[in-house]
């Protein structure tokens, strides 16, 4: 388990709102239909549409995987599948492109730490 | 082994152009995409398009996103798309290797058209990998498919069209947007891009960087400091920046591994982008029937993405044996298109570039 912190600072810095846009002049988001999934095993949610990354990146969650050699904390940078920059485990299976997967019900996704097992 | 006629490797907006005018022609096509959707980055472009009505300037890029997957839905019988597929490979003869999932997928296809554009370029600086330095193309997706924030407070680094309009966007969805930094003497995009953002009060830093990024975990502060003749930093002039969020805005460069990998002739050409493939007036690269269409040959605009795919869908289909019923007129027409495109002082570095390349 991790602790309570991780879910940091991005939303006690909005004084405790979410990262999520409510009002846009060009664009409209709803957000009704809800995804509960497991972060860590801590359970958690997100919505329809999102992928894993936006809806960790939504909860406060930048740190999603680790450089392999010196364990640098990694976050996304391409967000489109290319740069591996956001690589996690993700229902067992490791580096999965959480920026281009979509968020389903039920995941359980962890951060990742090395170069993932194959077998 | 399944076998297609043309696979097109990419579903942004040259790789659904192309697979348009094939349609037309009559050749059927496989669109292989790795993201879950089509449409490429046109997707997250909330701002209007420049160009002419014939590329939908005046409208949005979500909105040409729209245009274009109508009209590969419209074609449906003729138009297959793979999406979640990642191509690994290009082998001898045009077979092509898929993953989806956990599957594994060899295709022999007649003819290749690889569209797969272009990623963002990375800016080499102390603790670049922190949490929280994302490209700006990546914060584009993150707000505007998403609806997701990056931060609060965001510096942008780098004054091209696509920073200046990310960083406009940026305020748009209600963030702080503290500076624009510029290493250059001057802003490289269009001054009404510009000029937009200095009425709302955001400084755009020419000759000025950033020097590091600080944080533990995550992004907390950066160091700039501007720059002398020689793009070195000027010692004293050091300035830090709370911010939770850095953009990183400095150009694309073309994902044309894949070529290399087919063993089409590259070559590295820096207005162009990057490493990019020789190819003739077909687009075809020195590789048998593998073309080449978009940003993968050179970084444009998503205009000229779209009258490539045009272009070279016209060309591989009559190649294929499906000479499109307008065959002559489209030609000229997709021709004079590329060429208006290209006109003027912004196109000069991809006049010169094409040149390079083009046998």
């Amino acid at each position: 388990m991790i602790p309570e912190s991780v879910f940091c600072d991005i939303i006690a810095m909005r004084g405790g709102k979410t990262m999520r846009i409510k009002q846009h002049p060009i664009l409209s988001f709803t957000y009704d239909n809800k995804i509960t999934f497991f972060y860590e095993d801590k359970e958690v949610h997100g919505y329809k549409g999102d992928t894993i990354a936006s809806a960790l990146h939504a909860l406060g969650v930048k740190k999603l995987s680790h450089s392999v050699e010196d364990k640098r904390p990694r976050g996304f940078y391409c967000a489109i599948g290319n740069c591996a920059s956001c690589n996690m485990v993700v229902n067992g299976t490791p580096n999965v492109r959480t920026c281009v997967t979509l968020l389903e019900d039920g995941m359980k996704v962890y951060t990742q730490t090395n170069k993932g097992e194959l077998l | 082994m399944i076998e297609k006629e043309l696979v097109i490797i990419g579903g942004g907006p040259a790789g659904l152009s192309a697979a348009k005018v094939a349609a037309e022609a009559g050749l059927h096509s496989l669109v292989i995409e790795r993201d879950f959707k089509v449409g490429g980055q046109l997707v997250k472009q909330t701002h209007m398009f420049f160009g002419s009505e014939k590329q939908y300037a005046k409208s949005r890029g979500i909105d040409i996103a729209g245009i274009l997957i109508n009209d590969v839905i419209k074609y449906d019988e003729l138009i297959d798309v793979m999406t979640e597929t990642t191509v690994v490979g290009i082998y001898d003869e045009n077979v092509i290797t898929l993953l989806k999932g956990e599957e594994y997928i060899k295709i022999k296809a007649k003819a290749i058209i690889v569209a797969t554009g272009a990623s963002e370029k990375f800016l080499a600086f102390e603790n670049n990998d922190l949490p929280g330095v994302y490209g700006a193309g990546a914060v584009q997706t993150l707000m505007n498919v998403h609806g997701v924030l990056p931060g609060q407070r965001v510096v942008m680094v780098g004054s091209g069209n696509i920073g200046l309009i990310v960083s406009y966007q940026l305020l748009q969805a209600g963030v702080k947007v503290v500076k624009v930094l510029e290493a250059s003497q001057q802003i490289g995009g269009y001054k009404v891009h510009a000029s937009k953002l200095r009425r709302l009060g955001v400084e755009i830093d020419v000759k000025t960087s950033i020097k590091k990024a600080i944080g533990t975990d995550y992004l907390e502060r950066i160091e700039i400091a501007k720059l002398d003749e020689n793009w070195e930093f000027i010692d004293g002039t050091e300035e830090q920046i709370e911010v939770d969020a850095l953009c990183i805005s400095v150009g694309l460069s073309p994902l044309s591994n894949i070529l290399s990998m087919a063993g089409a002739k590259m070559k590295y050409v820096s207005s162009l982008g990057g490493l990019v493939p020789m190819i003739d007036h077909h687009h075809e690269t020195t590789v048998k029937n593998i073309f080449v269409a978009g940003d993968v040959c050179g970084v444009e605009e998503a205009s000229s993405a779209i009258v490539e795919g045009y272009y070279t869908g016209l060309l591989v289909s009559e190649r294929l044996g499906y000479k499109h019923n307008n065959f002559d007129e489209l030609y000229i027409d997709f021709k004079s298109q590329l060429e208006n495109l290209r006109s003027g002082p912004f196109g000069e570095k991809t006049r010169l570039g094409l040149k390079e390349i083009t046998r």
